[in-house]
C-alpha cells in the first residue's frame, strides 16, 4: 500500500522558501503595495545570495528603479547572482558585477554595455553562462533557468496587485509565468497605482510587490529611423529587394532587422513597390515593432497585420487608432509580446532581412567585433529556417525547391537575406575571410564563436552590386565566388575569380541591377515616402509623436 | 587631398548624345562629379579630387569597371570626394552617365 507523501519539506522546499522569504518582507507591507523608500530593504528581505535574478531588461522597457535600488543593497548580504535576463541595458546591471553581487550571468543582448561587459569577462569577474537569443533564453526559463525573483515593469497596477503594461508588454509575461509559478517572487515597479485599469495583462496573484517608481520606468526608442538619413544607396539596395526578390518570391509574410536598409525598403514600398503593381502581392503580414517608417506603407493599404514585440515610443495613439492593423486590446491600447512574436517570426514568416557588420565566405554572419560582448537578441531566430515548420506557402515551397533540387520529399525553406553596403563608414570592409567573432571567443573563452546568422541559413546577400542567390549554388567553390560575386572593391571581392563570377551571372545566380530592369538613375532619395520624421508624422496625419531627440522642427 | 587622372579606353557611345560641352553634375552630400566632352572619342578621362589617401588601388578598380560598363570614350569625368564609400563612386557615375547618355546599354 503507497500513500501520498505530503511531508513537509520533502516536496515542497520551494513554496517553504518563498513563504520564509514573504514572511521577512511582513514588516515593510500590510499588502502587495511597497512604498519606494522601503524596497531596498525589501530587496534584502526576499532575495537570498545565489539566487537567479531576472531584473527585467528588455529591448526597450527598463525595470530600472528596481535595477537602481538592488544596486544600494548590501553587497556582504546579497552576493553570488546569478542574472537571467534578456538585456544587459542599464549601467546599473554591470554596476551589480562590479560590487561583486552578481557573478554570473545568461542574457541575450547588451548593446550598450556591450564594452564593459568585455573588460569584466576578460579579467574574470564575471562567468557568462550562455549569450541566448530571446526565445531560447525564454524556454530556459521553463526548464533549468528559472527564475527565484523577477524585477519586472509595468505602467500601472491597481489597489489588488494587477498590472497594466501597456504597449510595452514585451516579455514581462513569459518571465512572471516561470517565476511566478516555480515558487519564486515577483515584484513590480509601475509609473502610477490606479484605482481600475484599462485592461489586465498581468493577474495580481502572480505578483507579489507592486512599487510605485520615483520616476517612469525607461524605455529606450530603439525603432526609429530618421529617413532624412537613408542614403542613395540604400535606395538602390531597397530596389533590388523589392523587385529581385520579394516580387520575385511572392514575399507576404515577413520580418525586417531595425536598420536603415530596411527602413528604406519600407519607405519604398508605397511608391516603387506600388509602381511595379505589387500592393497586395508582397508585405501583407509582419511580425515586427511598430517601425514609424511602416507608417506610409500602412496608410497606403500595402499592410493587413503587425504583431509586435514591443512598442515604440511614440506610436502609440497611431497603434491605437489603427486597430485593424495592430494587436489592439479592448481598452483601446496595443498588446505586445516578445516570445510569440518571435515565434511569430520564427515559424510563420517566409523571409527574414536585415543588416549586419561582417560576412564570411561560407555566408556566416556576425555583428560581433572584438572588445564588445554584444549578443544577437532575436536575430538568429528571425535568421533561420525553421526545420520543424510544417505548412507550405509557394515562396517557402519555392526556396525549397532553389535549395534543396530535385529531392524526393517535397520541403521548403525559409528566405534569409542580409542587406549590406560592401563597405561599413570608415571603409571597413562588410566582407571578410574571417569573422572577428573568432577572435572574441577566443578571449572571451567562449565554446562558441558570437554567429548572428549561420552559412547554412543563409539564402541571399543583397548589396549595391546586386543579389547572390546562395540557394542556386552547387559547390562551396560556387557558393564563396557568388558572395566574392557581391562583394564589391572590399579585399574579398577584387579576389574573385571573374570567369566564374560571369559564369554565376548568366545562370542567374548573382544578378546585378541592370539585369533586373532596375535604372540606377531612378535611386535617388525622392524614392522615399517619407524624407524626414515630419513626412512620417503628416503621414500619420498627425497619430505619430516622436521623441525630442527625433524632432528638428 | 590626392589628386590624379586616368586615361581609359572606352567605346564611344552615339554622338549625338554628347550635345554640349558641360553634360551634366551630379553631387550630393560626399561627392560631386562634373561631366565634359573630350576630344578622343576611344577614351575616357577620369580627374580625381579626393581627400581620403591610401585608396588608389579601389579608386582604380572602381574607374576601370566604369569605364568597361558604359561605352564612355570621348567622355572626360572630374570627381571631388570628401569620402565617398565605393558603392556611392560607382553609382553616382553610373547616374552621372545615364543622365548624359540615356540608359546603359
Amino acid at each position: 500500500m503507497t500513500t501520498a507523501d505530503t511531508s513537509v519539506g520533502r516536496w515542497n522546499k520551494l513554496a517553504i522558501s518563498r513563504a520564509e522569504r514573504l514572511a521577512r518582507a511582513k514588516r515593510l507591507t500590510s499588502g502587495r503595495i511597497v512604498s519606494a523608500d522601503k524596497i531596498v530593504e525589501l530587496l534584502e528581505a526576499v532575495i537570498e545570495s545565489g539566487d537567479r535574478v531576472c531584473i527585467e531588461g528588455n529591448n526597450q522597457k527598463q525595470a530600472d528603479f528596481l535595477a537602481r535600488s538592488l544596486v544600494k543593497t548590501n553587497p556582504d548580504r546579497l552576493r553570488d547572482l546569478h542574472l537571467v535576463q534578456s538585456v544587459l541595458a542599464l549601467p546599473e546591471h554591470i554596476d551589480l558585477i562590479e560590487r561583486g553581487q552578481v557573478s554570473r550571468i545568461d542574457f541575450s543582448f547588451s548593446g550598450p554595455q556591450a564594452a564593459r561587459l568585455a573588460r569584466l569577462v576578460e579579467s574574470k569577474k564575471i562567468t557568462i553562462g550562455a549569450i541566448h537569443t530571446y526565445l531560447e533564453l525564454f524556454a530556459r526559463y521553463f526548464v533549468d533557468l528559472t527564475p527565484r525573483v523577477a524585477l519586472i515593469a509595468a505602467q500601472a497596477a491597481d489597489r489588488e496587485g494587477n498590472l497594466y503594461t501597456g504597449p510595452n508588454t514585451e516579455d514581462t509575461p513569459a518571465i512572471v509565468e516561470a517565476t511566478a509559478f516555480k515558487g519564486g517572487i515577483v515584484i513590480a515597479q509601475v509609473n502610477e497605482i490606479v484605482d481600475k485599469l484599462p485592461r489586465v495583462d498581468i493577474p495580481a496573484d502572480w505578483v507579489n510587490f507592486v512599487v510605485q517608481a520615483p520616476t517612469p520606468n525607461y524605455i529606450e526608442p530603439l525603432f526609429t529611423r530618421d529617413p532624412a538619413q537613408i542614403s542613395e544607396i540604400q535606395v538602390l539596395m531597397g530596389m533590388i529587394a523589392i523587385k529581385g526578390l520579394y516580387a520575385e518570391y511572392g514575399i507576404k509574410r515577413l520580418n525586417h532587422g531595425i536598420g536603415f536598409d530596411t527602413a528604406a525598403i519600407e519607405l519604398l514600398l508605397p511608391t516603387y513597390a506600388a509602381e511595379l503593381g505589387l500592393k497586395g502581392k508582397i508585405c501583407t503580414h509582419w511580425a515586427l515593432n511598430p517601425h514609424p517608417t511602416l507608417i506610409p506603407a500602412i496608410e497606403a493599404g500595402f499592410v493587413e497585420s503587425v504583431h509586435c514585440f514591443g512598442s515604440e515610443v511614440g506610436m502609440e495613439r497611431y497603434t491605437a487608432a489603427r486597430p485593424d492593423i495592430f494587436f489592439v486590446g479592448g481598452d483601446g491600447t496595443m498588446r505586445s509580446n516578445r516570445a510569440f512574436s518571435q515565434a511569430a517570426g520564427h515559424y510563420a514568416c517566409d523571409l527574414f532581412i536585415g543588416s549586419t557588420l561582417q560576412i564570411d565566405l561560407q555566408a556566416n554572419s556576425s555583428t560581433a567585433t572584438k572588445g564588445r560582448i554584444a549578443g544577437f537578441g532575436g536575430a538568429p531566430n528571425m535568421g533561420a529556417d525553421a526545420r520543424g515548420r510544417r505548412h507550405a506557402s509557394p515562396a517557402w515551397l519555392r526556396a525549397g525547391k532553389e535549395g534543396r533540387g530535385n529531392i524526393e520529399m517535397p520541403r521548403g525553406q525559409k528566405l534569409v537575406v542580409q542587406i549590406v553596403e560592401t563597405f561599413r563608414e570608415h571603409m571597413h570592409p562588410t566582407f571578410v575571410e574571417r569573422l572577428d567573432a573568432w577572435e572574441l571567443a577566443a578571449t572571451a573563452n567562449m565554446e562558441l564563436p558570437p554567429v548572428m546568422i549561420y552559412g547554412e541559413d543563409m539564402t541571399h546577400i543583397i548589396t549595391e552590386e546586386g543579389i547572390a542567390n546562395l540557394l542556386l549554388c552547387t559547390t562551396p567553390q560556387e557558393r564563396e565566388q557568388a558572395i566574392r560575386g557581391v562583394a564589391g572593391y572590399t579585399p574579398v571581392g577584387m579576389a574573385r575569380d571573374k570567369r566564374m563570377v560571369e559564369n554565376l551571372r548568366d545562370r542567374g545566380i548573382i544578378r546585378r541591377p541592370e539585369d533586373m530592369g532596375i535604372r540606377k538613375r531612378d535611386a535617388t532619395r525622392d524614392l522615399l515616402a517619407a524624407r524626414s520624421i515630419k513626412d512620417l508624422v503628416h503621414a500619420s496625419g498627425g497619430l505619430y509623436e516622436p521623441p525630442k531627440q527625433f524632432r528638428n522642427w | 587631398m590626392e589628386k590624379f587622372t586616368l586615361a581609359l579606353p572606352s567605346s564611344s557611345p552615339p554622338l549625338e548624345v554628347i550635345r554640349s560641352t558641360i553634360c551634366g553634375v551630379v553631387s550630393s552630400g560626399n561627392l560631386e562629379i562634373l561631366v565634359e566632352s573630350n576630344p578622343k572619342s576611344d577614351v575616357c578621362t577620369l580627374v580625381v579630387n579626393t581627400s581620403a589617401h591610401g585608396f588608389r588601388e579601389i579608386w582604380e578598380a572602381v574607374l576601370h569597371d566604369f569605364a568597361l560598363r558604359h561605352p564612355a570614350g570621348g567622355l572626360g569625368f572630374t570627381i571631388n570626394d570628401a569620402g565617398a564609400t565605393p558603392a556611392v563612386v560607382s553609382l553616382r557615375l553610373d547616374q552621372a552617365f545615364e543622365i548624359c547618355c540615356g540608359e546603359a546599354k
